[in-house]
């Protein structure tokens, strides 16, 4: 269609709406990372000296480290050494102690649809608002301690909930796990920290908002959710970061407990900035998630859409510990351009009776790869375990690539699996007949995309999955080609 | 009468291969004309044409429809001008709900005629008004496009959409393929319920059991990409008695 050319063209202009930069003063230290950063970084966050040490050991591990290369990405060599490991946003006072938040910050966040005074919270989220390595306010805070239910940056809980944090972290992802978890729990600085005490149903959608804005700064933010027995929580995410030429590096931890009966759901909407329409720059997201589901009847499910990033290495897994513990996942990962992601789950089956879904919906355009990894084991003990996994591919035009890598790993012989896979495109007579009808090919493409990734949208909570459906048109409308 | 559609010498291609071989149709506004001829003649490409399909490339000739000039208009602009296929092969559209596909299309409309979009409850009204036009249960209305439909409710849920878009110009492409009588006699009875005195139909069949229902004013024979006899209804059974040999040895 003679149109295609101008949609593209037009698309290419519109597509990353939050690729602003802002002018904030941010106290930004030295590149490169030593002990002495280490020292730095844990020194201006006021830690104590078990903080440090979690620290410094993790350090010395990834120095004995080299990055996994077994995913199916093409990563250009990264200079550990030219990167910045903390930028902090906000307003010293002249003893350089107490901090303000830059009305320039507060306009930034309204800017992203994100407001962080309470009274024009939308639909009751509660927000821990994360600009580069500093959380810049947490609403609902005193709300939510009434019942008992913490909700704040991991670096006040370090300050206020040491015990809970010496706890727990560490546990559900140690600095061994690999290279890119050994430095963040070298360099982490703030994600948010949440615990919800047992029998408590937590009354508002808790969520984190990252935002990188520094130039030539990592962000290696840390999240630690904490489901006590009963309790139940839904956790959202958010992150967009600015256009630049250069690539970022985003390096994440998310560990998740939860214990008996209860119930965690984390949901993503990630857009980090995915680089220009020739492969220039964009965000590297490496990133590791996973939860424990500890307790009996516990339940945990992953629901992320990805739009975002450069390269996108990401696999959110569920270690089903507990008897008749759950573990889903569902998730839709587009790539367009020159976007790679490999990104999937594991789903670990320890104890007796224990459940995993998994629906993955790959789209690719452009000359995009798009990899699903899954990995479903199922330990000798683990009687009665059952696992769904759907992995569809959707491809837009021929230049694109998608792949699936599920492996099976069983040691029960009760176990029950069950694995489909599809991979489809979209047609012309499916364009022609939505245009038939008035709607014009870009419209048509986001309704097609959407109607493909329903099954996963529909997994999000409401605000969510409007914005989920808005991105997915943006990122894609005018691909094919 | 106002001539709605003016089509004047069309030829066009599909691959390279030349289908249409010199076209001319003049349809007034009420009225209904049937299209009839053996297989592979060109009507299914003539309906192609008509609504912009970009497989098909017109080299010679012209079309006006409402006066304007047809060829300069994309697929969803003539659509927006009334102009409405009922599909010989309706596609499946995963996970779109009939539903989020009129609503899309009915607004992209009103968006191109400069009117603000209809507000649902408003939309689900119209939905609920259409549907009993064309006996279209309120299950299939959330289902996704076609998606495992029959024969049967396919065809009419193109007949529901064209309720929902309210056509000027409504081009029925082999719409009794793969019914049976009842269904027939269901899609025939929405079509037959939509038709009002400024709004035209094309009727494109190869027998004559669809025109039993809906009854032409006008017949045409199209045979090897050119109209090879025009006259009124009482061609229709001459076709169905005699075939289309006769046709084919005049031409030959």
């Amino acid at each position: 269609m003679k149109s295609k050319n101008n949609i593209l063209k037009k698309l290419a202009n519109k597509a990353y709406e939050f690729g602003f930069v802002s002018k904030i003063k941010t106290e930004v230290i030295e590149r490169g990372l030593n002990e002495d950063v280490i020292r730095l970084i844990s020194g201006k966050k006021n830690e104590p000296e078990w903080m440090l040490e979690f620290r410094l050991q993790a350090y010395r591990y990834w120095l004995t480290l080299e990055m996994p290369s077994w995913a199916h990405l093409s990563i250009p060599p990264i200079d550990y050494q030219a990167i910045s490991y903390y930028a902090d946003p906000l307003k010293k006072n002249n003893e350089g102690k107490s901090k303000e938040i830059d009305p320039e910050l507060m306009k930034t966040f309204e800017k992203l649809g994100i407001p962080l005074e309470e009274r024009l919270a939308l639909s009751g989220t509660a927000v821990d608002a994360v600009m580069d390595s500093v959380s810049v306010k947490t609403t609902f805070k005193e709300e939510l301690k009434e019942k008992g239910i913490i909700f704040c940056s991991m670096g006040e809980a370090v300050q206020e909930h040491p015990d809970l944090v010496r706890k727990y972290l560490g546990t559900v992802v140690n600095y061994r796990d690999n290279f890119f978890a050994a430095l963040n729990s070298a360099v982490f600085s703030d994600g948010s920290f949440v615990y919800i005490p047992k029998g408590v149903r937590c009354p508002r959608e808790l969520s984190t908002y990252f935002r990188i804005n520094a130039a030539n700064t990592g962000q290696f933010e840390r999240t630690l959710i904490i489901a006590d027995d009963d309790s139940y929580v839904s956790y959202l995410e958010g992150c967009t970061a600015p256009m630049r030429d250069e690539n970022q590096l985003h390096a994440a931890i998310v560990e998740i407990v939860v214990n008996n009966n209860a119930e965690v759901k984390y949901s993503t909407v990630q857009n980090w900035y995915p680089g220009d329409a020739e492969g220039k720059g964009g965000v590297y997201n490496f990133v590791t998630k996973r939860g424990d589901c500890r307790g009996t009847g516990s339940k945990l499910s992953w629901t992320q859409v990805e739009t975002g990033s450069a390269i996108t290495w990401k696999y959110p897994s569920c270690i089903l510990r507990g008897d008749n513990s759950q573990g889903e996942f569902y998730s839709v990962a587009l790539t367009n351009n020159f976007q790679q992601a490999d990104t999937g789950t594991k789903m670990i089956h320890l104890g007796k009776n224990t459940k995993s879904t998994i629906i993955s919906k790959g789209i690719s355009a452009g000359q995009s790869q798009n990899s699903y990894r899954g990995l479903v084991r199922v330990s000798k003990n683990a009687d009665g375990a059952r696992n769904y996994s759907q992995c569809d591919s959707l491809l837009l035009g021929d230049k694109c690539g998608a792949h699936t890598f599920p492996y099976m790993d069983i040691h029960n012989k009760s176990a029950v699996i069950e694995h489909e896979a599809t991979t489809s495109k979209i047609s012309e007579d499916q364009l022609f007949y939505c245009n038939q009808r008035g709607i014009g090919t870009e419209e048509a493409i986001g309704l097609i995309v959407n109607g493909y990734a329903k099954e996963v949208i529909n997994k999000l909570p409401m605000e969510f999955a409007i914005e989920a459906q808005k991105l997915l048109s943006v990122s894609l409308e005018g691909a094919v080609g | 009468m106002e001539n709605l559609l003016e089509i004047k010498n069309l030829h066009a291609t599909i691959d390279g291969k030349e289908i249409l071989k010199g076209i001319n149709l003049t349809v007034k506004a009420g009225e209904v004309h049937a299209i009839m001829g053996p297989n592979g003649s060109g009507k299914s490409t003539l309906s192609n044409v008509l609504v912009g399909h970009p497989a098909y490339t017109v080299t010679e000739g012209e079309i006006f429809y409402k006066g304007k000039n047809l060829l300069e208009l994309a697929p969803e602009e003539r659509s927006h001008e009334g102009l409405f296929l009922s599909f010989q092969y309706p596609v499946e559209i995963p996970g779109v709900s009939i539903t989020n596909f009129m609503r899309a299309a009915i607004n992209a409309k009103r968006q191109y005629l400069g009117q603000e979009p209809m507000n649902a409850t408003e939309f689900l009204k119209m939905m609920r008004e259409k549907r009993a036009l064309v006996n279209l249960e309120s299950k299939l209305a959330n289902r996704s496009v076609n998606e495992g439909f029959s024969g049967g409710e396919k065809k009419r849920n193109e007949i529901f959409q064209m309720a929902m878009l309210e056509p000027t110009l409504s081009i029925l492409d082999e719409t009794d393929s793969g019914l049976d009588i009842d269904a027939l006699r269901i899609v025939a009875e929405g079509v037959n319920k939509l038709k009002r005195e400024d709004t035209s139909s094309l009727v494109i069949t190869h027998y004559q059991r669809l025109l039993d229902y809906i009854k032409p004013d006008i017949v045409h024979v199209l045979y090897n990409g050119k109209i090879v006899k025009t006259a009124g209804p009482e061609l229709v059974m001459e076709l169905e008695e005699r075939g289309y040999d006769w046709i084919k040895a005049l031409n030959n």
